[in-house]
């Protein structure tokens, strides 16, 4: 059989799930929502059941600020899926997000040459199915 | 750590064994294994009915009831797995070792056998050969769905965005990048078991294509089949047999942070990350320093992670492994701290670091293609950006 019979071709989605339906209920909506310690008040992103901090498993989804800085990035230029062929060059970034956690995501409107680390920026939300909402970010003024 | 009731000293490694290196090699991942596993017992002077203990990449695709087909129905009284790919590819020896200090087993198969091509693949499973990464799900459960929707698909994309980072904290350069490239190549270019055999000029690393800034393609490990298989013993046993031993003077394993999982990996201090925990463990059991290692192997999917193993290992300072691969740094001839003298997984082969160990082996042995003199101690670590494990082999 061909190699390509193989391939993914349409583009892969988070599965939303009871650790992590709050958070896309809330991209729907526009909003960036973390997981918040409801102890030491700390946010924490992957979803988690436990504080990392200080181990307490008392928390709420709360709205972050969507802003952050660029941590780290780099700029796929293949091979990539074939979902993502036709945007190749672009850019995959981690925003260390104002509320002090990671999160990866992709600059939009921003040339490959023009990413930075440190680079300010801020979230913004693009509607993918029905059910998901990928969060993606802009350059902040 | 109490140095009784370890595994210190406690096993060997008696045979190695290995198919040719290829493109592709046109057979399947079953049929390799078994070429690899006869050629270590044949190493080692014993018969595959002799083995009674497995472990191997949890991965692996040949298990415990397909060997006993093809090994006479061995007695196998022991068989685990290691996790977490490449981060496991040191850890098969310590856990045979543990299985052999604890009598559990006598004589330890361990192999890895790999159909890795992107020719190779043949069927829709992402274990059926080929890059694993081209056949996913498009509904992702698991953690990747916070980075396979984003664009970053795949290892090599995550290790850029590592890589970059470190970059941006200790400047390290396209320079030293080529100064690891390069002295892989070199030993490559002697090793006549090497895939990637023509000479690499710094020009020719610049003007490889970038396939994810920082890494360029020769930046990369090459895509490769191939199997290796090694019989781990007791040092008493292993004493009696045909090859001089390589004895497991330690071992160590330890959980840390994983690519595929970004967001946590950065929220963790860098001491606190698999490799560095590892290397504490590791020089303990052991009783040696970095400075007294002759030869490392490092687990080389990326020249940038060779760097900063360099560092997690203690052999240069926090962001000072940049500096280190300079001027030759990392050469079998005169280098700071000969590595990867097979030429690695970046120019010998890709078998999930396991031919990386067998070249440890033969430095032991002094049967390297580039053999370091006097080289009594060899490092041995699994991947860095894994929970991982390493072992420091030794003389007898």
């Amino acid at each position: 059989m061909a190699r390509d019979a193989h391939l993914t071709h349409d583009l892969p989605l988070p599965q939303p799930s009871r650790d992590n339906a709050p958070f896309h209920e809330a991209a729907k909506r526009g909003e960036l929502r973390l997981q918040r310690c409801g102890a030491c008040g700390r946010f924490r992103h992957y979803p988690r059941p436990v504080c990392p901090h200080c181990l307490s498993r008392d928390y709420a989804w709360e709205r972050a600020s969507g802003r952050g800085t660029v941590y780290t990035w780099t700029i796929v230029r293949g091979p990539t899926l074939p979902a993502f062929q036709d945007k190749l060059p672009y850019n995959v970034v981690d925003v260390l997000l104002d509320e002090g956690v990671h999160f990866v995501s992709e600059v939009l409107d921003c040339p490959p040459e023009e990413i930075r680390a440190g680079m300010p920026v801020e979230a913004t939300f693009v509607p993918v199915t029905d059910e998901i909402t990928l969060v993606k970010f802009r350059r902040a003024g | 750590m109490s140095r009784q009731h370890t595994i210190r000293d406690q096993a060997a490694v008696a045979g190695i064994g290995q198919t040719r290196f290829a493109k592709g090699l046109g057979t399947s991942e079953y049929e390799m294994a078994v070429e690899a596993i006869f050629a270590a017992c044949e190493d080692a002077g014993i018969s595959p009915r002799e083995i009674d203990g497995l472990v191997r990449y949890d991965m692996e695709q040949t298990d415990e009831e397909q060997l006993l087909a093809v090994l006479g129905n061995p007695l196998l009284r022991f068989f685990a797995g290691t996790a977490w790919g490449g981060g496991g590819s040191a850890s098969v020896l310590v856990v045979a070792a543990t299985a052999i200090a604890a009598g559990m087993a006598e004589t330890v198969l361990v192999f890895r056998s790999r159909a890795r091509g992107k020719h190779s693949s043949w069927g829709k499973d992402p274990k059926q050969g080929g890059r694993y990464w081209e056949k996913l799900a498009t509904s992702l459960p698991g953690l990747n769905q916070w980075h396979v929707p984003q664009g970053l698909v795949s290892a090599f994309q995550e290790m850029a965005m590592l890589s970059m980072r470190h970059r941006i904290d200790f400047g390290t350069t396209d320079e030293q990048y080529a100064d690891v490239a390069i002295a892989f190549r070199e030993h490559a270019m002697r090793n006549p078991n090497a895939v990637m055999r023509a000479p690499m000029t710094r020009e020719d690393h610049h003007a490889s294509r970038m396939i994810s800034d920082p890494l360029r393609l020769y930046d990369c490990n090459i895509e490769t089949d191939g199997a290796v298989a090694m019989i781990v013993t007791s040092v008493e046993r292993a004493r009696d047999l045909r090859q001089p031993p390589a004895v497991i003077l330690a071992g160590a394993m330890a959980a840390g942070s994983h690519h595929i999982r970004l967001s946590t990996l950065f929220e963790r201090p860098w001491d606190e990350d698999s490799p560095v925990r590892v290397a504490r463990q590791l020089y303990d059991m052991a009783g040696v320093k970095p400075s007294e290692v002759k030869a490392a192997m490092f687990y080389d999917f990326f020249t940038s992670l060779v760097i900063i193993a360099l560092e997690q290992y203690g052999f240069a300072p926090r962001g000072e492994g940049g500096p280190f691969v300079e001027d030759g740094g990392l050469s079998w001839r005169g280098g700071r701290l000969p590595c990867n003298t097979n030429g690695g997984q970046l120019s010998e082969a890709f078998i999930h670091g396991f031919n990386n160990t067998t070249e440890a082996v033969r430095q032991i042995r002094g049967t390297s293609t580039s053999q370091v003199e006097g080289c009594d101690l060899v490092l041995v670590a699994g991947g860095n950006t894994d929970p991982t494990g390493a072992v420091i082999l030794r003389r007898l």
